[in-house]
């Protein structure tokens, strides 16, 4: 509770100091490559013949994804709090590479731990942690995913609190994390809401994105939130089946619990154990979600839905055919939902799909999937 | 019935239920106590034991592959207490409480003859609940003080806490240690400003020298880790083994602190 609640004080200070701010914007600009830009994939739009889409590119950040947001804003605060180690859990390796770079970047020693089943699916991504210096450190036990990564890195961080921080990836964990990650984010939403202003004249009818644990979802949604008539929706893990362990649809198969310091819904056994969750998308991947989500969905301003393995495959392939992108695997979800979607709106309408991460750490998942060679 | 700390220190035994079995944990748990110790913390095994290092992981992922619930340990705690007067306390983390429901799980442990609990993952400030379910009842609600905790936290943690207050001996998680750790004496120097109830001190704990010299400055210590790790050496003689190590913890002598009739 004390590190918490320190985390907590140096944020409150960070948040009304406006050289952190300005700091903070800054790197994002000249470091991690904001703006990004929104994009009209015509193509695609036409394809599916109904709202006209467009593409808020976090896939263009430095490190692939949208993940930098956040920790860019967690560094600058380690530097604050005058802590030297930092540690982060890490599930397709996105948040490990992003924590990897920030450490580089500002003389941090990092670590990072993965579930060696997440290891072996994101290889690429274990190697370039590597290569940025820190240390991967491969978790084996339980379903040796992201659960168990941050299980680890919530064990380091209780024992090497006082000069460690845990720089966690995304909307979870217990208070000021859920909150802090999405302010680090909210950047998204605010760029999109003004270029699509910029650009249609007027408001989205429907903001899509997929939903991990939340980070890149809230991202852009945030904003929106209060544009009542701006239909949210976020996409979860479909998987390959209905039953509990086939898949990681909270909101379909969970129920409110309490698992790594947040109450939110979880996919749970009767007896109350977490239970295994799957995806063809490590990040994905986890039982629980934000639990800001969680309020936005039970007081009925977000809508959750799914999307298989194999919809979000085909709409990997499909986004990089009609325009030239190669989405992450968790992003193709939300790519996956348009291509539902889209069809049944009116071409006047505007969507807009968060491409949170691009997908060059997946060519080996889809190489297994897709007869191409 | 109230939790009685007869010996200085006295001894709290910590096992995973359903490790290998209900039946030989319902075995160790008599076994210790006859050898001497006075209180028994009953571990639930969970999926997602965050503030436990690899021992008492191994144990919860052997006790939940059969299956051992939150239901079962209470049921467990109902077949010891038919035997035995020692203190019983539930441990465990939140989560199976929840979905079994907090008046459900306090009556049940109430009916087994349960003396408290202790909820891991459970802060002062998400409490109330669970302090008015077991209040009613006259069941003891342990909560954990860290060497982090503020003062202004350790006074929080003394208000809510009945039967003990569990001194946690260093940062980190549970996983026995070749040295007893400097926190430990001045963490319970400053709970015992905000309370008088006797206070425990855990992690770590392994050999009669650390027992000893935590009776110097605790009311008690939790041997958890190195009772499961005993128990994960002795296949086939779980009971006995535990038996035997409670004997040559307790064998530096302690004195008796129950006061005389």
């Amino acid at each position: 509770m004390a590190a918490l609640d320190e985390l907590e004080r140096h944020y409150e200070r960070a948040k009304r100091d406006r050289s952190f701010q300005r700091r903070l914007d800054e790197l994002l600009r000249t470091y991690a490559g904001r703006p990004t830009p929104l994009f009209l994939a015509q193509r695609l739009t036409k394809k599916l013949g109904g709202a006209k889409i467009y593409l808020k590119r976090e896939d263009l950040l430095h490190t692939g994804a949208h993940k930098i947001n956040n920790c860019l804003g967690q560094a600058l605060l380690v530097e604050r709090m005058g802590k030297h180690r930092v540690i982060a859990e890490t599930g397709a390796g996105q948040h490990g590479v992003a924590t990897a770079t920030v450490c580089a970047l500002l003389g941090f020693e990092c670590v990072v731990y993965m579930g060696t089943e997440d290891m072996r699916r994101q290889e690429l991504n274990v190697f370039r942690m590597r290569l940025l210096g820190a240390e991967v450190r491969g978790v084996d036990s339980g379903s040796r995913t992201l659960k168990d990564a941050i299980n680890e890195a919530m064990r380091d961080w209780v024992t090497n609190v006082r000069t460690t921080h845990y720089l966690l990836g995304s909307v979870l964990g217990a208070h000021p994390y859920p909150t802090m990650v999405r302010d680090f984010h909210k950047v998204t939403g605010r760029e999109a809401r003004a270029q699509i202003l910029k650009a249609e004249g007027k408001l989205p009818k429907t903001i899509i994105a997929c939903v991990g644990g939340g980070s890149n979802s809230i991202g852009i949604f945030y904003e929106f939130i209060k544009d009542k008539k701006v239909q949210l929706v976020g996409v979860e893990a479909g998987g390959r089946g209905a039953r509990l362990g086939e898949h990681a649809a909270r909101f379909s198969g969970g129920s409110p619990g309490v698992m790594q310091g947040t109450y939110s819904y979880v996919l749970q056994d009767e007896a109350g154990q977490i239970s295994t969750t799957h995806s063809v998308s490590a990040g994905l991947d986890y039982p629980s979600i934000g639990p800001e989500h969680a309020w936005l969905r039970d007081t009925g301003r977000a809508e959750y839905v799914s999307a298989s393995d194999a919809e979000a495959i085909d709409a990997c392939t499909l986004l990089a055919r009609m325009e030239g992108i190669i989405p992450a695997l968790e992003s193709a979800h939300a790519v996956a939902e348009v291509i539902k979607r889209a069809p049944r709106m009116k071409t006047s309408d505007v969507i807009i799909v968060n491409v949170s991460g691009r997908g060059d750490k997946d060519i080996g998942i889809l190489r297994e999937n897709l007869k191409l060679d | 019935m109230p939790l009685s700390f007869d010996h200085t220190p006295s001894l709290v035994a910590y096992l995973t239920c359903g490790d290998p079995d209900l039946a030989t944990s319902r075995d160790i748990a008599l076994a210790a106590i006859e050898a001497g110790a006075d209180v028994i913390e009953l571990g639930v095994p969970f999926s997602d034991p965050v503030a436990d290092g690899p021992v008492i992981q191994r144990a919860s992922e052997r006790a939940l592959r059969h299956g051992t619930s939150l239901l079962q340990v209470v049921g467990l705690a109902k077949e010891i207490r038919q035997r035995s007067q020692a203190g019983l306390i539930i441990f465990t983390y939140l989560n199976p409480i929840l979905r079994m429901g907090m008046a459900r799980f306090c009556a049940a442990a109430q009916e087994a003859g349960v003396d408290g609990a202790l909820i891991t993952d459970l802060p002062v400030e998400e409490s109330h609940d669970y302090l008015s379910e077991m209040r009613k009842r006259s069941l003891a609600t342990v909560f954990l003080a860290a060497p982090t905790s503020t003062d202004a936290r350790l006074k929080q943690i003394a208000q809510v806490s009945s039967g003990f207050v569990y001194a946690v001996s260093r940062t980190g998680v549970t996983g026995a240690r070749q040295q007893m750790p400097e926190d430990a004496p001045k963490l319970v120097s400053r709970l015992r400003r905000y309370t008088d109830r006797p206070v425990a001190v855990g992690f770590g704990i392994s050999t009669s020298a650390q027992f000893k010299a935590v009776g110097k400055f605790a009311d008690a210590a939790v041997v958890g880790s190195a009772i499961v790790e005993t128990i994960e050496r002795n296949p086939g003689k779980e009971a006995e083994s535990v038996a035997q190590f409670v004997k040559q913890l307790l064998a530096v002598g302690r004195q008796s602190s129950a006061l005389p009739r």
